[in-house]
């Protein structure tokens, strides 16, 4: 299935400029899961929203649709065909 | 000896000076990495290209280190460079210290991290290892974040022993390792700790920053979480292994940087602070304080430093010396003020005002 992975603007140097990054996955693939194949060439753009541990960065949010991973079940939050993820950095954090 | 560089790391980005009349003048470049804190920088001058390496930290995308092969016109990151294994249980939360090795191990560069850990490059900086014994040690479960987290702040090689090399730790204390990393000694011996109810124990000193006599190598002096009622400054005469006060002639005991002049052995730079209660300039003056006699006796230094009543603490790595005869000597402070003197501290002058608060400062004369 594809979903969209959208990028902050801090991000997409790190992901050769673009905002909006096509990533195909297999249907009952996580949030982790697409990110882990967003990130698989792309160790800067990786380690800027996750830590070496793989825990999502406290300053940044993830969400699917318009759900906050936070809110749902992080990392592990399934994800459907078409649905865009947007990564964003928190108000918290700056 | 007329071309130099000073690299200024700031909550918001570093700065870089650059000076080609003998330290007389500067001219600013930067910021770099602008939303980024800068709290780490080396300078590298042992290879044929001075290389700068920087540890910046973004709150919102975390820790990353870049180096510049070309003074800062180009960077490339380090990506995962340092990194906690798996096993720790850790995540690198910031690079407090990026630390040359000495000449004869051209390669070696280490990094103090927060939490507090050492790790070590043997590839000058594009990969770093974790010294486990360091962070394995028995004592570790005690040691405790201080006021700007639990961080390896200081690392100190020895420059004729590779063998031989100093951390400190906020709060850990000092620790001595003589067999390259293998195994590790709490090295606080005589560094009082008056916000402990023991005395002087055998770790667990808040120690600011410590700085080694490139002369004398065993000789180095130390800034300590101080007190009007217990030592600030203490000078070790045996690499470590014992310290004595050496504060007399200091109007307070309490500061955080300390640095050792690169050629006049006994001759240090302190910035000393009224209080941990009360952390402004002693007496309210922008003043540096040098010893020339091993820190028996220390004097103040204020040509061309402002006169009227001050408030720009300035933090432990913000204090260096350049390589330079004389040497030159710079400090900032947490005003984004940034002065500096080519005379070992005689005069000074302001290098730039109006920065974001200063973390770090690193020099070097790039010719001779």
């Amino acid at each position: 299935m594809d979903v969209t992975v959208w990028l902050a603007g801090a991000l997409r140097p790190h992901a050769g400029g673009r905002t909006r990054v096509p990533v195909q996955v297999s249907p009952g693939t996580t949030v982790g899961g697409v990110l882990d194949r967003l990130f698989a060439d792309a160790p800067s753009l990786a380690r800027r929203v996750r830590d070496e541990r793989g825990t999502l960065r406290r300053h940044v949010n993830v969400f699917v649709g318009t759900t906050n991973i936070r809110d749902a079940a992080g990392l592990d939050t399934p994800v459907g065909d078409g649905i865009e993820i947007s990564v964003l950095p928190a108000t918290s954090g700056g | 000896m007329r071309d130099a560089i000073l690299a200024i790391g700031t909550r918001k980005g570093l700065f870089l000076a650059r000076s080609r009349d003998g330290r007389a003048t500067w001219q600013m470049q930067g910021p770099y990495f602008g939303a980024n804190a800068v709290y780490a920088i080396g300078v590298d001058v042992r290879g044929e290209q001075t290389r700068l390496s920087v540890g910046t930290s973004s709150e919102h995308w975390g820790p990353s280190l870049l180096h510049s092969d070309d003074l800062g016109t180009s960077w490339q990151e380090a990506v995962d460079a340092v990194r906690f294994p798996e096993g720790t249980d850790a995540a690198l939360a910031r690079i407090w210290q990026l630390q040359p090795a000495g000449a004869d191990q051209p390669d070696v560069v280490y990094a103090g991290a927060e939490p507090a850990a050492l790790f070590r490059s043997d590839d000058r900086g594009r990969t770093f290892t974790l010294v486990e014994a360091l962070w394995r040690h028995p004592t570790r479960s005690r040691w405790a974040p201080g006021y700007g987290g639990e961080c390896l702040h200081t690392v100190l090689p020895h420059p004729d022993d590779p063998d031989t090399i100093v951390v400190a730790v906020s709060t850990g204390g000092a620790f001595r390792s003589t067999d390259g990393g293998l195994t590790w000694t709490p090295a606080n011996t005589g560094i009082e700790t008056p916000f402990l109810p023991e005395a002087s124990p055998e770790f667990g000193q808040c120690v600011h920053k410590i700085a080694r006599d490139p002369v004398r190598p065993e000789q180095m002096f130390l800034q300590n979480h101080g007190r009007t009622d217990s030592a600030g400054v203490y000078r070790s005469t045996d690499g470590g292994l014992t310290w004595t006060p050496a504060s007399d002639g200091l109007p307070h005991q309490f500061g955080f940087p300390v640095a050792a002049h690169p050629h006049r052995s006994g001759t240090a730079y302190l910035f000393p602070l009224v209080a941990d209660a009360d952390r402004v300039p002693a007496e309210r003056r922008c003043r540096v304080y040098r010893t020339t006699d091993a820190g028996r006796s220390w004097d103040a230094l204020a040509d061309g430093l402002p006169a009227a009543p001050h408030y720009g603490v300035v933090l432990r790595d913000a204090m260096c010396l350049d390589q330079g005869t004389p040497a030159g000597v710079y400090f900032g402070n947490r005003n984004g003020e940034v002065y500096a003197s080519r005379d070992d501290g005689d005069s000074w002058a302001l290098v730039a005002g109006h920065l974001p608060d200063v973390l770090c400062v690193r020099a070097a004369v790039l010719e001779g």
